[in-house]
C-alpha cells in the first residue's frame, strides 16, 4: 500500500517536473515543504490556589523542666479556613499564642487547612522531669539540751535524818560540780535548782526542812568547788516527791538525795 | 513519890498501865451511865427515813463516849413512844414489860436513862419529838430531862439533822459537847503523784468538798479558832510557801510569805490573830510568829536545827509546843510564846510529831514512834505536866496527824491501817475502833475545827 501510494506520488511529481522544465530555461527548486501542522491548542487549568503557609510554630522555649510552662506562638500566612493545632488545643486563630504545660516531651501539630490544602508544622517542647530535691539535711548535731545535760548530772545521797555530805555524795559532787560549771557556762541564763528529798518514813513537816538541809548542804558544797553560788537555788520538797513508795531501804535510800533541775 | 516512879526504871508495860490509872484527861469507863436507845417509830410516810434517824442518834450517842450503850436485845418488849405510854400506876417491883420506868431500869436492860419519842410529817416538815429520862426517879414527871421537839427537812437529811440535834442534847447532858456542825480539813490525793490538794467534810464524813484548786502540792492544814480561816502549805508559787484561805467563801487571803526557801506549818494563835509557822530564813527551821497576813513577823526560836509545827496552847495562849530535831531524831519540845523556857517532852526515842492541844491545853495528841521502827507511828496522849503518855493506836499501818475535837473527846487522825492513808476519827482513850471517815484516793493530815 505504502509503495503504491509512493509510486503515485513520484510519477506525479516527475510530471510536474517535465512540465515545468519545458517551461522554463532552469529546472525549478522544488517547493518547501509544507509547512508543518500546528501544535494542538491546550487550554492550560485554571491556576491552583495556594495552600496557607504557615510562617511560625514555635515553642519558646523548647524545653522546660515538669510543671513549667512553655508558649506556642503561631502565626498562619494565606488563605486559611482553619486552624488547629492537636494535642487537645484544638482550633485556634490564625494568629495567636499559648502556653502549655505538658508533662512530659510532646510535639505539638499545627495544621492548617485552606482552600489551597492543609499545612501542617510542628514544634516540640522537651520535658524534663525536675532535678531530685537536694537531699535532706543531715540533722544537725544533736542539740544537747540542758536537761539531758543536768540529767548526767548525778545525785547526792544521804543517811536517814541527815544532811551532811557523806563520802560518795562528795565524790558525786566533785563530778556535778565541772559539770554544772560547764553547764552555766553554757548557758548564761539558766539557773540550777537544787532539790532536796527525803525518804517517807519522818513526818511530812519535818521532811520539809530536812529536805532544805540537804539541799542547802549540797549547794554549799558546790559553791566551795566554785561554782557561782547565785545561779543555785534550792527547794524543798520534803517526802512530797518520792522516786518510789515502797517500804524497804532500797527505796528509802533513793529518795534521800539532792536532785538537780533546771531553774525558771 | 511520882517523881520517883518517873525517873525509875519500868517496864514498859507496868508504865502505861500506871499511866493508864492516873491518867484524868480521859474518860473512866467505871462512871458511865448506861443509856438505853429504843428504835424510833415514824407516823405515815415519816417511817421510811427511821432506819436513818435511828443508826444517826445510836451512833452519836455511842461515838460520845460519855456514855454505856444497853444492847437492844436486853429491852423490853412495849417500847414508850410518849411520856403518857407510862403506867403512872403500876407499884414498884411490877413487871408491864416496858410500860413502866422500872422495867427499863430494872434488869436486864439496867438502863440508867431512856431515850424515846417519835416522828411524824406535820405541815410539810418532818418532827422529831424526843425525851430522855432520868430512871433513877420515882415518877416520869420527875425523871423528865429532855422534852423537845425538832424540825427538819422531809427527807433522810432532814431525819439524820433532827438524830443529830438530839443527840447532841442528849450528849450536852453529860458535859459533852456535840460535833454536831464541825469540820475537817484534810488533805487529799486523787492516786499517788496526783497534786495534792485541801478538803472539808462534815464531822463524820459527810460532805467532803475540795477548798483549794492549785494543782499543785497543797499541805499542812490548819483551822482558825473561830473555824472562818484555814492556812496551809503549798507549793503553787514554787517553792513551798504559806496560804490563808477563809472557808466561806472560799477566798486567799493574801499571806505574804518572807523570803525564805520554806515557809511551813502554819497555825493559828487562840485569838486567831496571828500564825506561828517554821522558815527557813537565816537557815533552816525556826519557828517565827507573824500577823495573819504575814508582816510582822520575827523568831521565836534561834536552833540551827530543825523547828517545825509550833501549836500555840488554846487555853493559856502563853506556851508553846512544837518538833525539833535539836537533840537528835524529832521529838516534841515546849516552850512560851516568847521563845524562853524551851524543854523537851517526849522522852527521846524514836522520832515524836504532829503535836495537837486538847481543847483543854493540858494534854496534847502526837504521833510517836516509841517501839517501833522508823516511821512507825502511833498516835499517843500526853499530859504536858506530867509527861505521862498513852499509846491509842497499836501497830496497826501508820498513825499520823491526830487533831483534837473541838469536843475534847475525839480525835481525828490519818492512818494506813486499810492499806492507803485514809481518816479516821476514835476516842481520845482509844476506846472504841477508830471509825473511818475517807474512802476515795489518798487522805492525809486532818484538822477538826468548829
Amino acid at each position: 500500500m505504502f509503495n503504491r501510494r509512493k509510486i503515485a506520488a513520484i510519477t506525479l511529481a516527475a510530471s510536474l517536473a517535465l512540465f515545468a522544465a519545458g517551461c522554463k530555461k532552469k529546472a525549478p527548486p522544488p517547493p518547501p515543504p509544507p509547512a508543518p501542522t500546528p501544535a494542538p491548542v491546550v487550554t492550560p487549568p485554571p491556576p491552583a490556589p495556594a495552600a496557607p503557609v504557615v510562617a511560625q510554630f514555635t515553642a519558646e522555649p523548647t524545653s522546660i523542666q515538669r510543671g513549667q510552662s512553655s508558649t506556642l506562638r503561631w502565626q498562619v500566612n494565606g488563605n486559611a479556613t482553619a486552624v488547629s493545632i492537636d494535642q487537645t488545643i484544638g482550633t485556634v486563630q490564625n494568629t495567636g499564642n499559648r502556653r502549655v504545660f505538658p508533662s512530659e516531651s510532646t510535639t505539638y501539630t499545627l495544621t492548617a487547612t485552606g482552600p489551597g490544602g492543609s499545612t501542617t508544622a510542628s514544634a516540640t517542647v522537651s520535658v524534663t522531669a525536675p532535678p531530685p530535691p537536694p537531699a535532706p539535711p543531715s540533722p544537725p548535731p544533736p542539740t544537747i539540751t540542758i536537761t539531758d545535760r543536768l540529767s548526767a548530772v548525778q545525785d547526792a545521797f544521804f543517811d536517814y535524818d541527815k544532811s551532811d555530805i557523806r563520802a560518795d555524795a562528795q565524790s558525786a559532787l566533785q563530778q556535778d560540780a565541772a559539770a554544772i560549771k560547764s553547764i552555766l557556762a553554757d548557758f548564761p541564763n539558766v539557773t540550777i535548782v537544787v532539790e532536796g528529798h527525803c525518804d517517807d518514813r519522818g513526818s511530812a513537816e519535818y521532811n520539809l526542812g530536812l529536805g532544805d538541809r540537804r539541799a542547802s548542804s549540797a549547794k554549799d558544797f558546790l559553791v566551795q568547788l566554785g561554782v557561782p553560788g547565785d545561779r543555785l537555788k534550792t527547794i524543798s520538797y520534803g517526802k512530797e516527791r518520792p522516786q518510789c513508795s515502797d517500804e524497804n531501804e532500797s527505796c528509802w535510800q533513793k529518795n534521800r538525795r539532792a536532785h538537780f533541775s533546771q531553774g525558771q | 513519890m511520882k517523881k520517883l516512879f518517873l525517873l525509875a526504871f519500868a517496864p514498859a508495860a507496868f508504865w502505861l498501865a500506871l499511866a493508864a490509872q492516873d491518867f484524868s484527861g480521859v474518860i473512866s469507863k467505871g462512871q458511865q451511865p448506861h443509856i438505853a436507845i429504843p428504835d424510833l417509830r415514824g407516823s405515815g410516810d415519816a417511817q421510811k427515813f427511821m432506819t436513818a434517824f435511828n443508826q444517826t442518834l445510836w451512833n452519836d450517842v455511842n461515838g460520845s463516849g460519855l456514855l454505856k450503850m444497853v444492847p437492844k436485845t436486853s429491852y423490853p418488849l412495849r417500847v414508850p413512844q410518849q411520856p403518857s405510854d407510862f403506867d403512872s400506876s403500876s407499884t414498884p417491883g411490877q413487871n408491864l414489860g416496858g410500860r413502866a420506868m422500872s422495867d427499863w431500869a430494872g434488869p436486864p436492860a439496867s438502863a440508867n436513862y431512856l431515850a424515846f419519842g417519835y416522828t411524824a410529817i406535820q405541815n410539810g416538815v418532818f418532827v422529831l419529838r424526843g425525851w430522855l429520862f432520868d430512871l433513877s426517879q420515882a415518877t416520869p414527871a420527875a425523871a423528865q430531862v429532855i422534852a423537845k421537839n425538832y424540825l427538819g427537812s422531809v427527807d433522810e437529811a432532814g431525819a439524820r439533822k433532827t438524830a443529830h440535834e438530839f443527840a447532841a442534847d442528849i450528849i450536852a447532858r453529860f458535859g459533852g459537847k456535840s460535833l454536831f456542825g464541825t469540820h475537817i480539813y484534810f488533805v487529799h490525793q486523787a492516786a499517788a503523784g496526783s497534786p495534792k490538794e485541801i478538803w472539808a467534810m462534815d464531822w463524820d464524813g459527810g460532805s467532803q468538798h475540795q477548798l483549794t484548786h492549785f494543782n499543785s502540792t497543797s499541805i499542812e492544814p490548819a483551822v482558825s479558832p473561830d473555824g472562818s480561816k484555814i492556812a496551809f502549805t503549798s507549793f503553787a508559787k514554787g517553792s513551798p510557801g504559806i496560804f490563808v484561805f477563809s472557808v466561806e467563801p472560799v477566798r486567799d487571803l493574801r499571806f505574804y510569805n518572807q523570803s525564805a526557801s520554806v515557809n511551813s506549818s502554819p497555825s493559828f494563835t487562840p485569838d486567831g490573830k496571828q500564825i506561828l509557822y517554821s522558815s527557813s530564813a537565816g537557815g533552816c527551821c525556826r519557828i517565827f510568829i507573824a500577823n495573819l497576813d504575814g508582816s510582822g513577823f520575827k523568831p521565836l526560836t534561834h536552833s540551827t536545827y530543825i523547828d517545825t509545827e509550833p501549836k500555840v496552847n488554846p487555853k493559856t495562849g502563853n506556851d508553846v509546843v512544837f518538833v525539833s530535831g535539836r537533840s537528835g531524831p524529832q521529838q516534841i519540845y515546849h516552850m512560851n510564846i516568847d521563845g524562853g523556857d524551851i524543854e523537851r517532852l517526849s522522852e527521846g526515842t524514836g522520832e515524836a510529831s504532829n503535836p495537837s492541844w486538847h481543847p483543854d491545853g493540858q494534854l496534847i495528841a502526837f504521833s510517836w514512834t516509841r517501839g517501833f521502827a522508823a516511821g512507825k507511828f502511833n498516835v499517843f496522849t500526853m499530859d504536858v505536866t506530867s509527861r505521862r503518855y498513852i499509846q491509842l493506836t497499836h501497830d496497826e499501818g501508820k498513825n499520823e496527824n491526830p487533831s483534837w475535837a473541838p469536843d475534847g473527846v475525839h480525835l481525828a487522825f490519818a492512818s494506813t491501817r486499810t492499806g492507803r492513808t485514809q481518816i479516821y476519827t476514835m476516842l481520845g482513850d482509844g476506846s472504841q475502833p477508830p471509825v473511818r471517815l475517807t474512802t476515795q484516793g489518798l487522805n492525809f493530815s486532818p484538822i477538826w475545827g468548829k
